[in-house]
């Protein structure tokens, strides 16, 4: 369990992060999103004990982490940005390490060999860090958070860097790792949050701009569903039987190619149209050649969160801190 | 304990994997030995001119040889500390593992503790090559022990002075030059600093005497363990651990 309440950080006048607070439950993947510079590297550095919030409180596992840093570190697995590795170590050398500093006192080599397996970097285990590839460092890295087998991960864009078979690789092991850990990662690729949390927290700027599932994000932006079809066959008369159709309040003919039309149907909310359009056309005579629902993606509602923030803020000067 | 344990082991485990233990051994050996060799030259002509009847002082291995020798041995830390001790933070730094550190269930005081004791061990290692050149005293005279042995307490304690000051310099700054030149500068002032004693008056020639590193060394190489000295050196290292925890401790704060 991760519960953040109104913190604050500030660099002399620079407020990184702003009176953020969101609460992350056990088993649960809570993403972290927002662009470059929002501050969502600050926050994590804060839940994880590195630096102190100059307002608010972060507790882990019922640990605050002011208070008692001892105790709250031993349950938190930390992947930075840049994996924290010691190059001239091999990869089990600097998972004894870290065990040990980790606190694990029984048995460090069978979980250095188990999480080495885990995190599919066994063939690399003699291997010098610093020699490894991109990929493997990251992994090294997950490896180093879980050794200690926390009740909280901290990810900071845990599959930045790696290879798209990686990526799907990874996200499928943090998926495994949900069931017995709170889970917090951050990111700015918008898919990835899709699909692997349950919940989202958007930041901007320091601020929280948004808490909500990604689907109610969507459902947020959007009330409806649209269609997007292709259909063979005079593109006025096409769309006027579509837009005859009960349920459908506006057909946009997106492109037109030859004998063929792209259009988007928006219907009212609640009621799925797709039956009727694909009968429209028959009947018609026409071909539908393609038609499938066009899902509102997390990019819109980010992109749209983003403006509004922009309207509603006065414009300030993009922060650049995360890498301090 | 463990933690500092650990820590302690990586530490040394870096110096020895790199070439930066080697260099630092192999150079320090290769001074101690031009030394040794040069004052052993010294002391045979002086007791052969001795032993042909000419006048001279009374002949004292310990006095003579040993403890110019290791006078000589702190000239050579002062060149080479500043590259054992310029890389233990800012490397940390640049690597990124200072966040694997800092986030781990360890206290600063633990990580600190074990980063000194990894550079000690280092250090240790080095004097413990020169047992060579002191077994060849032993097999061929017969040099006292103790003297020798409060010589070399005062040059370990000397150069854990100097490592914790290192320390505390490598923890203030990124860049590992800036840190050997810093360290080495300071080094060097507290080695001098008592020179222009004679020019600033008796109460702050005093001061300066007791600040001056060197000046604490003189009673241990003659073989007199003054409880003055020896809490000089152990409080100067407390400070500069102190110091450096402190300096780490505010680096969380500004990020």
């Amino acid at each position: 369990m991760i519960e953040v309440q109104h913190l604050t950080k500030r660099y002399g006048p620079f407020t990184a992060v702003d009176n953020v607070s969101f609460r992350a439950e056990s088993g649960e993947i809570l993403g972290f999103l927002g662009p470059n510079g929002a501050g969502k590297t600050t926050t994590m550095r804060i839940i994880t004990g590195y630096m102190p919030a100059t307002e608010g409180t972060a507790v882990v596992a019922g640990f605050d982490v002011f208070d008692k840093p001892i105790e709250a570190k031993k349950r938190t697995g930390y992947l930075p940005e840049t994996p924290p590795l010691y190059p001239d170590m091999t990869v089990r050398e600097y998972l004894m390490f870290v065990a040990k500093i980790k606190g694990v006192r029984k048995d460090i080599k069978g979980r250095v060999d188990a999480v080495m397996k885990r995190t599919w970097v066994a063939d690399m285990s003699e291997r010098q860090c610093g020699r490894l590839s991109k990929g493997y460092r990251q992994r090294v890295g997950l490896a180093q958070a879980i050794i200690h087998e926390p009740e909280v991960l901290v990810l900071d864009e845990p599959t930045a860097g790696l290879d798209p078979k990686q990526i799907i690789e990874t996200r499928q092991l943090i998926r495994e790792l949900a069931g017995t850990h709170t889970i917090v990662l951050s990111t700015h690729i918008l898919p990835e949050v899709a699909q692997t949390c349950k919940k989202v927290v958007i930041i901007n700027k320091g601020k929280v701009v948004a808490e909500d599932t990604p689907d109610g994000l969507t459902e947020r932006l959007h009330g409806s569903i649209s269609v997007y079809m292709q259909a063979q066959g005079p593109v006025e008369d096409v769309q006027r039987a579509l837009q005859s159709v009960r349920g459908v309040t506006r057909v946009i003919v997106a492109e037109t190619k030859d004998d063929a039309g792209v259009f988007e149907v928006d219907s009212e909310k609640g009621s799925d149209v797709r039956r009727e359009l694909a009968s429209a056309i028959v009947r018609g005579g026409w071909g539908l050649l393609e038609m499938r629902p066009m899902r509102v993606s997390l990019e819109d509602v980010f992109v749209s969160l983003m403006t509004e923030e922009k309207t509603t803020d006065e414009p300030a000067a993009e922060p650049e801190v995360a890498n301090a | 304990m463990r933690n500092v344990l650990a820590i302690a082991e990586r530490e040394l485990r870096a110096y020895f994997s790199s070439p930066i233990a080697y260099v630092v051994i192999g150079f320090f050996s290769l001074l101690y030995g031009y030394f040794f060799y040069a004052l052993l030259s010294y002391f045979e002509r002086q007791s052969m001119q001795m032993g042909m009847g000419q006048p001279g002082q009374v002949m004292n291995i310990n006095q003579m040889l040993i403890g110019p020798v290791l006078v000589n041995a702190t000239v050579i830390l002062l060149f080479v500390f500043p590259a054992i001790t310029m890389r233990t933070y800012s490397e940390e730094k640049r690597q990124g593992t200072i966040e694997l550190l800092l986030t781990s269930p360890v206290t600063d005081v633990e990580i600190i503790l074990g980063k000194f004791l990894g550079a000690m061990t280092l250090y240790a290692a080095m004097l413990a090559v020169t047992i060579i050149h002191l077994s060849l005293l032993f097999i061929y005279g017969n040099p006292e022990w103790k003297p020798i042995a409060t010589g070399y307490l005062g040059l370990f304690l000397m150069g854990g002075c100097f490592l914790s000051v290192g320390l505390l310099i490598s923890s203030l700054t990124k860049n590992q030059v800036v840190a050997a030149m810093a360290t080495f500068a300071v080094f060097l002032m507290l080695w001098v600093i008592n020179w222009i004693g004679a020019f600033v008056g008796p109460t702050a020639q005093a001061v300066l005497q007791h600040l001056s590193i060197t000046e604490h060394f003189d009673d241990f190489s003659r073989g007199i363990i003054d409880t003055k000295h020896l809490i000089y050196y152990l409080s100067f290292i407390a400070f500069g651990l102190f110091l450096t925890m402190k300096s780490v401790d505010s680096e969380r704060w500004r990020g």
